[in-house]
Protein backbone atom coordinates (compact mmCIF):
# COMPACT_ATOMS: atom_id res chain seq x y z
CA UNK A 1 0.00 0.00 0.00
CA UNK A 2 1.34 3.48 -1.29
CA UNK A 3 1.07 6.28 0.91
CA UNK A 4 3.15 9.73 2.53
CA UNK A 5 2.56 12.36 4.55
CA UNK A 6 5.39 14.70 4.94
CA UNK A 7 5.84 18.25 5.36
CA UNK A 8 9.67 19.21 4.62
CA UNK A 9 12.16 21.97 5.21
CA UNK A 10 13.17 21.99 1.11
CA UNK A 11 11.93 21.23 -2.30
CA UNK A 12 9.82 18.41 -3.03
CA UNK A 13 9.65 16.32 -5.95
CA UNK A 14 6.41 15.28 -7.92
CA UNK A 15 8.40 12.04 -8.79
CA UNK A 16 8.75 11.16 -5.04
CA UNK A 17 4.79 11.38 -4.72
CA UNK A 18 4.05 9.43 -7.66
CA UNK A 19 6.57 6.93 -6.80
CA UNK A 20 4.63 6.74 -3.50
CA UNK A 21 1.46 5.91 -4.25
CA UNK A 22 2.06 3.76 -7.98
CA UNK A 23 1.37 0.59 -8.23
CA UNK A 24 0.68 -2.42 -10.94
CA UNK A 25 -3.08 -2.56 -10.00
CA UNK A 26 -3.74 1.25 -10.07
CA UNK A 27 -4.29 2.06 -13.32
CA UNK A 28 -4.98 5.82 -12.60
CA UNK A 29 -2.31 8.72 -10.66
CA UNK A 30 -4.27 12.24 -10.11
CA UNK A 31 -1.21 14.49 -9.27
CA UNK A 32 -2.24 18.45 -7.79
CA UNK A 33 0.88 21.02 -7.80
CA UNK A 34 0.80 24.42 -5.73
CA UNK A 35 3.75 26.51 -7.00
CA UNK A 36 4.27 30.06 -5.90
CA UNK A 37 2.20 32.50 -7.68
CA UNK A 38 3.94 36.40 -8.63
CA UNK A 39 0.33 38.08 -7.64
CA UNK A 40 -2.24 38.29 -5.29
CA UNK A 41 -5.20 40.25 -4.21
CA UNK A 42 -3.63 42.99 -7.12
CA UNK A 43 0.05 43.07 -5.54
CA UNK A 44 3.13 41.92 -6.28
CA UNK A 45 4.31 38.70 -4.58
CA UNK A 46 8.28 37.98 -4.68
CA UNK A 47 8.36 35.01 -2.47
CA UNK A 48 6.07 33.41 -0.08
CA UNK A 49 7.32 31.45 3.46
CA UNK A 50 5.42 28.72 4.83
CA UNK A 51 5.58 27.87 8.21
CA UNK A 52 4.09 24.33 10.07
CA UNK A 53 3.14 22.80 13.08
CA UNK A 54 5.15 19.93 11.81
CA UNK A 55 4.13 16.93 14.17
CA UNK A 56 0.58 17.82 14.05
CA UNK A 57 0.58 18.76 10.51
CA UNK A 58 1.29 15.03 9.16
CA UNK A 59 -0.88 13.59 11.71
CA UNK A 60 -3.56 15.68 9.72
CA UNK A 61 -2.45 14.87 6.29
CA UNK A 62 -2.92 11.44 7.15
CA UNK A 63 -6.43 11.94 8.61
CA UNK A 64 -7.14 13.29 5.29
CA UNK A 65 -5.63 10.19 3.72
CA UNK A 66 -7.81 8.31 5.42
CA UNK A 67 -10.90 10.19 4.04
CA UNK A 68 -10.34 9.53 0.75
CA UNK A 69 -9.81 5.94 1.40
CA UNK A 70 -12.94 5.89 3.23
CA UNK A 71 -14.46 8.32 0.60
CA UNK A 72 -12.96 7.34 -2.83
CA UNK A 73 -12.29 3.42 -1.91
CA UNK A 74 -8.38 4.07 -2.32
CA UNK A 75 -5.93 4.11 -0.07
CA UNK A 76 -2.92 5.35 -2.46
CA UNK A 77 -2.53 9.15 -1.28
CA UNK A 78 1.07 11.27 -1.14
CA UNK A 79 0.34 14.46 0.14
CA UNK A 80 4.35 16.70 0.61
CA UNK A 81 4.21 20.31 1.78
CA UNK A 82 7.21 22.42 1.75
CA UNK A 83 8.01 24.98 4.72
CA UNK A 84 10.40 27.88 4.77
CA UNK A 85 10.92 30.39 1.58
CA UNK A 86 9.73 28.88 -1.62
CA UNK A 87 10.14 31.33 -4.84
CA UNK A 88 8.21 32.40 -7.70
CA UNK A 89 7.10 29.51 -9.30
CA UNK A 90 8.50 26.52 -7.33
CA UNK A 91 6.62 24.08 -5.82
CA UNK A 92 5.00 24.15 -2.22
CA UNK A 93 2.55 21.38 -2.10
CA UNK A 94 2.24 17.72 -4.32
CA UNK A 95 -0.60 15.84 -3.58
CA UNK A 96 -0.88 12.49 -5.59
CA UNK A 97 -3.73 9.86 -5.32
CA UNK A 98 -3.50 6.55 -7.18
CA UNK A 99 -6.33 4.25 -7.79
CA UNK A 100 -7.78 1.66 -10.57
CA UNK A 101 -9.91 3.96 -12.17
CA UNK A 102 -9.79 7.97 -13.19
CA UNK A 103 -12.89 9.10 -11.13
CA UNK A 104 -11.62 7.55 -7.96
CA UNK A 105 -8.17 9.30 -8.58
CA UNK A 106 -9.29 12.69 -9.72
CA UNK A 107 -12.23 13.12 -7.00
CA UNK A 108 -9.85 11.94 -4.13
CA UNK A 109 -7.09 14.37 -5.34
CA UNK A 110 -9.41 17.39 -5.49
CA UNK A 111 -10.80 16.40 -2.07
CA UNK A 112 -7.42 15.88 -0.16
CA UNK A 113 -6.41 19.24 -1.59
CA UNK A 114 -9.52 21.34 -0.63
CA UNK A 115 -9.24 19.88 3.19
CA UNK A 116 -5.49 20.52 3.49
CA UNK A 117 -6.28 24.19 2.88
CA UNK A 118 -9.01 24.07 5.25
CA UNK A 119 -7.74 22.10 7.86
CA UNK A 120 -3.37 21.42 8.17
CA UNK A 121 -1.78 23.76 10.41
CA UNK A 122 0.42 24.87 7.92
CA UNK A 123 0.27 28.99 7.35
CA UNK A 124 1.51 30.68 4.24
CA UNK A 125 3.53 35.13 4.33
CA UNK A 126 3.43 36.70 1.29
CA UNK A 127 6.05 38.98 0.63
CA UNK A 128 5.68 42.09 -1.51
CA UNK A 129 7.97 44.78 -2.92
CA UNK A 130 7.28 47.05 0.48
CA UNK A 131 6.44 44.48 3.29
CA UNK A 132 4.49 40.76 4.15
CA UNK A 133 1.40 39.95 5.03
CA UNK A 134 0.12 36.69 6.99
CA UNK A 135 -1.96 34.74 4.81
CA UNK A 136 -4.95 33.73 7.78
CA UNK A 137 -7.74 31.97 6.32
CA UNK A 138 -8.75 33.57 3.45
CA UNK A 139 -7.85 37.15 3.81
CA UNK A 140 -4.60 38.44 4.16
CA UNK A 141 -3.12 40.05 7.82
CA UNK A 142 -1.53 43.26 7.34
CA UNK B 1 -0.01 23.27 36.87
CA UNK B 2 2.22 25.21 34.71
CA UNK B 3 0.88 24.48 30.76
CA UNK B 4 3.00 25.37 27.83
CA UNK B 5 1.48 26.78 25.07
CA UNK B 6 2.83 26.31 21.63
CA UNK B 7 2.57 29.40 19.27
CA UNK B 8 2.83 29.47 15.38
CA UNK B 9 2.67 32.15 12.64
CA UNK B 10 1.65 35.56 13.53
CA UNK B 11 1.32 34.85 17.41
CA UNK B 12 4.86 33.29 17.41
CA UNK B 13 6.19 36.94 16.05
CA UNK B 14 3.51 38.72 18.25
CA UNK B 15 5.19 36.53 21.56
CA UNK B 16 8.64 36.78 20.19
CA UNK B 17 8.93 33.17 21.18
CA UNK B 18 7.59 29.97 19.90
CA UNK B 19 5.58 29.20 22.69
CA UNK B 20 4.71 30.56 26.22
CA UNK B 21 4.51 29.20 30.06
CA UNK B 22 1.37 29.96 32.11
CA UNK B 23 0.51 28.47 35.29
CA UNK B 24 -3.40 27.94 35.66
CA UNK B 25 -5.22 25.09 38.14
CA UNK B 26 -5.78 21.68 37.87
CA UNK B 27 -9.11 21.17 35.58
CA UNK B 28 -8.57 24.44 33.98
CA UNK B 29 -10.16 24.71 30.73
CA UNK B 30 -8.19 25.66 27.43
CA UNK B 31 -10.69 28.92 27.19
CA UNK B 32 -8.66 29.80 30.63
CA UNK B 33 -5.40 28.79 29.20
CA UNK B 34 -5.73 31.07 26.42
CA UNK B 35 -6.79 33.73 28.60
CA UNK B 36 -3.76 33.49 30.99
CA UNK B 37 -1.66 33.57 27.18
CA UNK B 38 -3.43 36.82 26.65
CA UNK B 39 -2.71 38.62 29.86
CA UNK B 40 1.04 37.79 29.00
CA UNK B 41 1.05 38.77 25.35
CA UNK B 42 -1.71 41.31 24.87
CA UNK B 43 -1.50 41.81 21.04
CA UNK B 44 -2.82 38.27 21.05
CA UNK B 45 -5.97 39.61 22.54
CA UNK B 46 -6.92 41.16 19.26
CA UNK B 47 -8.74 39.58 15.58
CA UNK B 48 -10.72 36.48 15.64
CA UNK B 49 -10.46 33.54 17.98
CA UNK B 50 -7.38 31.09 17.62
CA UNK B 51 -7.71 27.25 17.05
CA UNK B 52 -6.53 24.89 19.71
CA UNK B 53 -5.02 21.85 19.06
CA UNK B 54 -4.38 19.51 22.33
CA UNK B 55 -1.99 16.59 22.07
CA UNK B 56 -1.85 17.23 18.26
CA UNK B 57 -5.96 16.83 17.68
CA UNK B 58 -8.32 20.20 17.30
CA UNK B 59 -9.67 20.87 20.67
CA UNK B 60 -12.53 22.66 21.80
CA UNK B 61 -11.96 25.69 24.15
CA UNK B 62 -14.43 24.09 27.15
CA UNK B 63 -11.98 20.66 27.18
CA UNK B 64 -10.12 20.23 30.61
CA UNK B 65 -6.51 19.63 31.00
CA UNK B 66 -5.17 17.37 33.93
CA UNK B 67 -1.64 18.20 33.17
CA UNK B 68 1.17 17.21 30.36
CA UNK B 69 -0.74 17.40 27.43
CA UNK B 70 1.11 19.08 24.19
CA UNK B 71 -0.92 22.25 24.12
CA UNK B 72 -1.02 24.75 20.62
CA UNK B 73 -3.08 28.02 19.73
CA UNK B 74 -2.54 29.20 15.94
CA UNK B 75 -4.44 31.66 14.09
CA UNK B 76 -6.72 30.16 10.68
CA UNK B 77 -4.65 28.41 8.38
CA UNK B 78 -3.41 28.94 5.11
CA UNK B 79 -0.92 26.32 4.02
CA UNK B 80 -1.45 24.53 0.20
Amino acid sequence: MGELYRVVAGPIAVQEAIAAVSGPDRGAVAVFIGQTRDHHGGRRVVRLEYHAYGPMAEEVMRQIGQEVADRFRTPHVAMLHRTGPVAIGESSVIIAVAAAHRRQAIDGCAHAIERLKAIVPIWKKEFYEGGSAWIEGCDPVL
Amino acid sequence: MRVTVLLFARYREAASAASVDIDVPAGATLAQVWERVIEQVPALGSGPAPLLACNRVYARPDLRLSGGEEIAAFPPVSGG
